[in-house]
């Protein structure tokens, strides 16, 4: 029996996510007396792979051809299947990124697996089973999920776990998995990365703003905080609908759920769909000019005052704290 | 195009969320129930590709009669037709199965589902349902355009976009970005009392996964205030006492 653990990399390098799954797996498998395959699919060098010993996988199987290089959902999901099989996974636990939430259920569904996506704790074990702790109603609730298929797929939160190293060395593979031609009918044709920009689900700090920056003009400020802090900017649903700034900005229950360790809100009120998103966040600063605003109420720190006067002064206090 | 929409029954976003039952059981008591947002993107979407007779959209959700009002809603916002899977959702996979097994009966072009529910937060039906027809799937897209039989998508990644074509039918999650939500108007809400709603029994399906309890998070501490002419104490704050920066 083993851990299967899918390793998603971006443009052949491994992120703290990849990591983080690995060092989940391995702690299942530490419980379960099970040793940890990891698999890589795409054009990842050897030296990236053997990175994942240091996080307790013992063998890991990569998957490198040209053809493979694109995430292709079905037939990356069909391979992790075949490889599961093969290596008689118990458990398969990969990243619940944007890809992972695409991959998970397809591969749940071909091993007749129960799936937990956005796990947020380790799994606790009780005999064949696994109960999953996951967030639910936005992050308003947790619900515990109780695995009782044979095999069982958890899709973990990023930032829920922590990294951990592990004396594995990791045995590397090459793995030519059989593929059907009908699982590659869907073709990437463009991938656009903002480099400068650092990913939202996965960022440590965020920095988020709301209508009191009275229009997407305002945005260089928080674009400067963020820039300091080395921090993902995000926004409140009225600034997204209003085209401020994009879609993939908004944060809270309709749109991108949040958990890093400093989340700063500037000019947001605080409304019950917008905290469901962020609550979980480790530290919450939130700067309105309005005493009364309910982000208050479940901020750690607080400053009442105007974003323009505030913001500046935060920036040159950041700076000089940082040398810069 | 035949075009089928998975909705779902969901507690309003304002709601407040309570359990039962030793936190083993959502309170539904006086909660008001909504199509579930995300799904409403997909139904927006659904209309905007069959408009002009250019096809047809039907909605599809597993509930009880208690979701008769929720998918009287989707119908007055414009599908031409209903059907509701008679059971109470245990699970996105008993769901997924009940979806395919009708879908497989009814040859649709096109499978549209939100990107996830607001109750559960599983991005799951669309993936399963795909796998279980054997056809491609997105399950988080920002952007839909079909082009005969292709659709072309967008889809969000980790600091970025992706673009990509695929063969119908095909499932597609969609998010924000796809669709202008649609809001009934008072013909859509009167013609919807005649629109077909029929009602199915579901499919046996084996239960692999169950929510067993829930829990509620630890209230936060009160917040401590820093004075707007002293930003540096919030940087020494952050980073003596949080330890965040």
């Amino acid at each position: 029996m083993s851990i299967l653990v899918y390793v998603e990399n971006t443009d052949g390098k491994f992120k703290k996510s990849a990591f983080e799954a690995v060092s989940y797996a391995k702690a299942i498998a530490n419980q379960t007396q099970n040793q940890v395959i990891a698999i890589s699919i795409g054009n990842v060098e050897e030296a990236q792979l053997s990175q994942l010993g240091k996080y307790g996988a013992s063998k890991v199987l990569s998957v490198n051809t040209e053809q493979l290089k694109s995430f292709v959902n079905q037939a990356y999901a069909a391979i992790i299947v075949d490889a599961s099989k093969a290596n008689d996974a118990s458990v398969v636990v990969l990243s619940n990124s944007f890809s992972g939430k695409g991959l998970a259920p397809r591969i749940a569904a071909k091993l007749n697996a129960a799936l937990a996506d956005g796990a947020i704790e380790l799994p606790t074990i009780n005999g064949q089973n696994l109960q999953v702790k996951t967030g639910a109603f936005s992050g308003k609730a947790f619900s515990f999920v109780a695995l009782t298929s044979a095999i069982k797929v958890i899709a973990l939160n990023p930032n829920s776990f922590e990294v951990k190293e592990s004396e594995v060395s990791a045995a590397i593979e090459n793995y030519t998995p059989s593929v059907d031609a009908s699982d590659f009918s869907t073709i990437v044709k463009e991938i656009v990365r903002a480099t400068d920009k650092i990913s939202l689900p996965e960022a440590d700090i965020v920095v988020s703003a709301g209508r009191g920056l009275k229009g997407p003009e305002n945005w260089a400020m928080i674009e400067e905080l963020a820039n300091v802090l080395g921090a993902a900017t995000a926004c409140s649903k009225p600034v997204s609908d209003a085209g401020w700034r994009p879609h993939s900005e908004h944060v809270g229950q309709t749109g991108i759920v949040v958990s890093p360790n400093l989340y700063i809100a500037i000019g947001i009120s605080g409304a019950i769909q917008h905290l469901a998103g962020v609550s979980s966040s480790k530290t919450i600063v939130v700067i309105n000019k309005d005493p009364e605003a309910p982000f208050f109420k479940v901020a750690d720190y607080g400053i009442i005052g105007d974003a323009f006067d505030v913001v500046p002064k935060l920036i040159s206090a950041l700076k000089a704290y940082k040398g810069l | 195009m035949k075009i089928l929409v998975c909705i779902s029954n969901v507690p309003d976003t304002t709601s407040k969320i309570t359990f039962t039952n030793d936190n083993t059981a959502f309170n539904s008591a006086g909660v008001q129930y909504i199509v579930n947002p995300y799904d409403e993107i997909a139904l927006s979407k659904a209309i905007d590709l069959a408009e002009g007779g250019k096809g047809s959209v039907t909605v599809i959700t597993v509930g009880d009669a208690s979701t008769d009002a929720t998918i009287r809603k989707a119908l007055a916002t414009g599908a031409d037709n209903a059907i509701r899977v008679n059971a109470t959702p245990r699970d996105a996979w008993f769901v997924a199965n009940q979806i395919a097994h009708y879908a497989k009966e009814n040859n649709f072009d096109l499978i549209l589902t939100g990107r996830e529910s607001i109750d559960y937060n599983g991005a799951q039906v669309a993936g399963f349902v795909a796998s279980l027809l054997n056809i491609p799937s997105v399950s988080i897209s920002k952007k839909l355009d079909i082009d005969g039989n292709t659709a072309t998508v967008e889809r969000e990644i980790e600091g970025g976009k992706e673009v990509l074509t695929l063969n119908l039918p095909a499932v597609i999650g969609t998010a924000e970005g796809v669709a202008e939500t649609k809001i009934p108007n008072m013909r859509g809400i009167m013609s919807a009392r005649t629109k077909p709603l029929d009602v199915i029994e579901p499919l046996e399906v084996a239960q692999l996964s169950q929510i067993v309890k829930f829990e509620t998070p630890e209230p936060r501490g009160t917040v401590t205030l820093v004075d707007a002419g002293d930003v540096e104490k919030l940087v020494a704050l952050l980073h003596e006492k949080a330890k965040v920066i």
